[in-house]
């Protein structure tokens, strides 16, 4: 095989693994991604992934288990939420958190250690990285 | 009143700082430098690849031939570099 | 003083764009003088630069709360050390940061090419002035780190108490060093471009600058990781969190740009490939930057609105525009002559390496950026979580370490298939070897993409390993020296090369450790009561006691209240003690009653981890405080606007009755193979670049030597 030929062969290559990338990333991302959604929108027998914020004097424990009830940013629709596992340190009322789950009878059960609570701007307005 | 003071402060050893060059001369003699300078560099450059395709050769990675081949290549791009260097005043 | 700071800024900024125009009218009508002028403009601010930074940290260090950054980040209780980092940890003071490392690069990579480089480096000096003048504008037009408050607080807010963790506070300038680093790079390459003077001399003058950026970069993502491990209350190293990503990208970039602009050193080749990663990977810098600040992303980082996040995508947009263009007008420059001879040679595989690299942060980009893409293309903002970037980046990482055990092993343009059997034989029978090791003694098998893993690490290792071997060896055949002289000698002589393969057998063992800690990691919750106890693994943990810390923690954090626990560890023979905590932090919110705000504030935990070159056990405990509820309730009835003496009473009480009657508390245990490994095999990598960018003392004698034989020739044939 001359080299032109050659090289072609491998730009074809080349650019045929790099199209099945994309499809495998494009596919994979579409099917497995969860959806965000604000409390006041979420509805049952999908899987959500709930931001807002935690309402003031709605944080209780019972046994392992975390309960409180989450508001929109902007709003006052709240879902009371069912969390097992990790609390992240910064977890608080009237803070801003984020948790994936599914409504189920009109609670959000959460996905174990879904839970994350995003840093206060009272303190620093941003600068953390990890 | 501070901040005025400071500006224009600051302002002035900056100007001052930039002004420098305009009023000094200089340079065939810096331009010269500058050319041997970069042949230097490639000339450094050249000589690092002829010792590494020897190391290669020596552990066995490149046949005798190949490497033959390439020190020749090496090489007269190097004398290529030296003669520039030598016609520089 | 404040008002100095701010003059520095201002000052700053006409000064860098007086360094951009002069270089540039300069270079354009060859007037040399405007050149140096614009280049000691660099000069000059890299002085204001400084002075700036010195003015501000010297308010931090002496609580002037009329700074509103002061204020903000600071207080008369934050321990030193990090009053000094606090700078950074605000988004003016980290502007003002990256304005500082920009100009100190900028004079530094300047100075050194100021005899070198004279078409290009008037351009390069203009793209850096520009550049430093983007952050310049930005802290004189929106965010000033040297804005005073009319009346100042008694009392700084003081320092986010997760951010007190010595790890977190040097994390930032690492991170930004790299990111800076990365612009010198870009400025030369635009400079090259626009000179069309597109050969190897740009690559010459700043590859040890790109070299020291990715180091300083991921140092700073290590870190970043470590931090994250020992600090958060999950116990995870890394997260996929979009700001993690944000700093990956720009190193994978680098680390691709690393490795192609040998190519073209060697051969000429991939010059196309080298202005386009050298523009992508500075972009990707810019978006780690800016990532934190733009609120576009959800993430623990990410803050509603930012006043700067437009001005930073415009930025960021333009210099893309550009740099698209720019390529665009000189492809004609950049095609190359050479042409891939082999595929079995360094150059086809350093060119799959850069493939592999830039697939992974493609891959990284779009999980990254896929809320923004999905909410374009559905109208749903979607989200991808952690399975989705392990399950499309184990394999490319995977791929990526088998590249890196052949890259060292093979040559220069072409090599035979007898000479690669002969290079191939000895690491393909240890990986063997390992492999049946791991089968026969372990469970790796129980995770297939591991052992794949473990397998490539022991083949990475063992080419290497062969590579200082046979290199060493072909020195003694001519040197007759003994084996550690040769080697030593070796390395030195060739520290590119041998800094490159120590670089590349850190990366593995960082590997090793991430597939074995990731894939064989055991954890456990549990709410325990003193005197009970849990088995995790071979482990039988019992918790012995409580204990309660006033005035002070541990860590040195400066938290008065620290509630934590004691607790026994034992397997088989081995015994020991871990003590986690955590740290309560006051809050100054005035509508928390006077006792109730020691116990409403920030709390973090204080994990006790038990290092090992094995394995690590990790610990964490949560107290339960609603057992105090109640006291803590009445003690607001009881001592409203009381003194600070009978509120450390108060507290006292308090904290003995929960180490008196403690309820239980929430523990989480892991267990994780080899994480250690990881921060190992970093610091090696570390160690590698080190050999790999340290100067070569005798070609720079040489040079200094020929220039003054040059200037005793041309004086002597002047007399």
């Amino acid at each position: 095989m001359d080299p032109a030929r050659k090289r072609r062969l491998r730009l074809i290559v080349a650019l045929g693994a790099a199209a099945a990338l994309a499809s495998v990333l494009v596919y994979t991302s579409f099917s497995a991604s969860t959806e965000a959604s604000k409390p006041s929108q979420v509805r049952p027998g999908h899987a959500y992934e709930l931001t807002g914020k935690v309402v003031n004097g709605s944080v209780s424990h019972a046994g392992d288990e975390l309960r409180f009830r989450i508001r929109d940013r902007d709003g006052h629709r709240s879902v009371p939420v069912r969390y097992a596992g990790a609390v992240p340190d910064p977890f608080r009322e009237g803070r801003e958190v984020i948790v994936s789950g599914e409504l189920r009878n009109g609670t959000f059960i959460a996905e174990r250690d879904s839970l994350v609570t995003k840093c206060p701007s009272k303190f620093t307005k941003e600068k953390r990285r990890s | 009143m501070e901040y005025a003071l400071a500006f224009l402060l600051l302002a002035a050893v900056v100007a001052l700082v930039v002004v420098l060059p305009f009023l000094r001369t200089g340079s065939a003699e810096a331009e010269e430098d500058a050319r041997r300078a970069e042949l230097d560099a490639a000339k450094e450059a050249k000589y690092r690849e002829i010792r590494d395709a020897e190391l290669d050769y020596r552990m066995g990675k490149l046949s005798q031939e190949d490497w033959r081949a390439v020190d020749r290549e090496l090489r007269s791009e190097a004398i290529e570099i030296l003669r520039r260097l030598d016609r520089l005043p | 003083m404040a008002g100095i700071g701010s003059a520095c800024l201002a000052v700053g900024l006409f000064t860098a764009l007086y360094a951009a125009g002069a270089s540039i009218y300069g270079a354009h009508r060859g007037r040399r003088a405007w050149v140096t002028s614009g280049r000691r403009a660099i000069y000059c601010l890299a002085g204001l630069m400084v002075a700036g930074t010195a003015i501000l940290q010297a308010a931090f260090l002496r609580s002037d709360f009329s700074y509103a950054l002061v204020a903000e980040g600071s207080s008369t209780d934050t321990p030193g050390f990090y009053k000094v980092t606090a700078m950074w940890a605000t988004q003016d003071g980290s502007l003002l940061l990256w304005a500082l490392l920009l100009s100190l690069f900028s004079a530094a990579v300047l100075f050194l090419t100021r005899r070198s480089l004279r078409e290009i480096a008037p351009y390069a000096t203009a793209v850096l002035g520009v550049v430093a003048a983007f952050f310049l504008v930005l802290m004189v037009g929106w965010e000033n780190p040297f804005d005073t408050l009319a009346a100042p607080p008694m009392e700084g807010n003081g320092l986010n108490p997760l951010l007190r963790h010595p790890a977190m506070m040097i994390h930032p300038p690492l991170l930004y060093t790299g990111y800076v680093g990365f612009s010198i790079p870009f400025a030369f390459a635009v400079g090259a471009l626009v000179t069309r003077r597109t050969g190897a001399d740009w690559i010459r003058a700043t590859r040890r600058f790109a070299l020291v950026a990715w180091t300083f970069l991921g140092t700073g993502i290590m870190l970043g990781a470590l931090w994250s491990y020992t600090e958060l209350g999950w116990g995870g190293y890394w997260a996929w969190d979009p700001v993690e990503n944000a700093s990956l990208m720009p190193w994978l970039a680098g680390t691709a740009f690393l490795h192609s602009i040998m190519v073209q050193e060697k051969r000429g080749m991939l010059r196309i490939w080298n202005v386009s990663l050298v523009c992508g990977t500075f972009v990707l810098a810019l978006i780690g930057t800016f990532l934190v600040r733009s609120g576009i992303l959800d993430s623990i980082h990410a803050f509603g609105a930012s006043t700067i996040g437009t001005q930073f995508l415009v930025f960021i947009g333009l210099v893309v525009a550009f740099s698209v263009a720019l390529i665009l007008a000189r492809l004609p420059d950049l095609r190359s002559r050479a042409k891939l001879d082999s595929l079995l040679s360094r150059e086809a595989f350093f060119l799959l390496n850069n493939l592999v690299l830039v697939g992974l942060c493609l891959v990284i980009m779009w999980g990254t950026f896929f809320p923004l893409i999905s909410e374009a293309l559905t109208g749903d903002k979607a989200s991808v979580g952690p399975p989705w970037f392990e399950r499309l980046t184990v394999p490319l990482a995977i791929v990526l370490v088998l590249l890196s055990g052949i890259g060292p092993v093979l040559a220069w343009r072409r090599v035979t298939l007898r000479g690669l059997r002969r290079v191939l034989v000895a690491p393909l029978a240890l990986t063997l070897l390992a492999l049946l090791a791991l089968l026969g003694l372990t469970d790796a098998s129980q995770s297939p993409p591991s052992l794949v893993m473990f397998c490539l690490v022991a083949f990475v290792l063992a080419a290497v390993g062969q590579e200082f071997w046979r290199g060493a060896s072909a020195r003694r055949t001519v040197t007759g020296e003994p084996w550690p002289r040769a080697l030593v000698r070796l390395a030195g002589r060739n520290r590119r090369r041998y800094g490159g393969y120590l670089v590349h057998a850190g990366i593995a063992v960082l590997f090793l450790g991430v597939a074995a800690s990731s894939a064989f990691h055991d954890q456990r919750d549990v709410r325990l009561a003193p005197g009970e106890s849990f088995r995790t693994g071979d482990y039988t943990v019992t918790y012995r006691k409580p204990t309660a810390r006033l005035g002070g923690d541990s860590a040195g954090t400066g938290a008065p209240i620290s509630l934590g626990a004691v607790l026994d560890v034992k397997k088989g023979d081995q015994r020991f003690t871990l003590h986690p905590a955590r740290n309560y932090y006051p809050t100054q919110d005035p509508s928390k009653g006077v006792v109730s705000r020691y116990f409403e504030g920030e709390a973090n935990s204080e994990v006790d981890v038990r290092w090992g070159l094995k394995r690590d056990f990790w610990l964490a405990v949560r107290p339960d405080l609603a057992s105090l509820d109640r006291p803590i309730r009445e003690a607001d009835r009881r001592f409203p606007g009381a003194s600070n003496d009978v509120q450390a009473v108060v507290i006292a009480a308090l904290t003995e009755r929960y180490r008196s009657h403690p309820p239980p508390a929430a523990f989480r245990a892991i267990v994780s193979p080899l994480v250690l490994w990881i921060w190992i095999g970093g610091a090696i990598a570390v160690l590698g670049a080190l050999i790999a960018v340290w100067p070569a003392p005798e070609a720079r004698l040489r040079r200094v030597r020929s220039l003054y034989a040059a200037r005793l020739g041309r004086e002597l044939s002047r007399a």
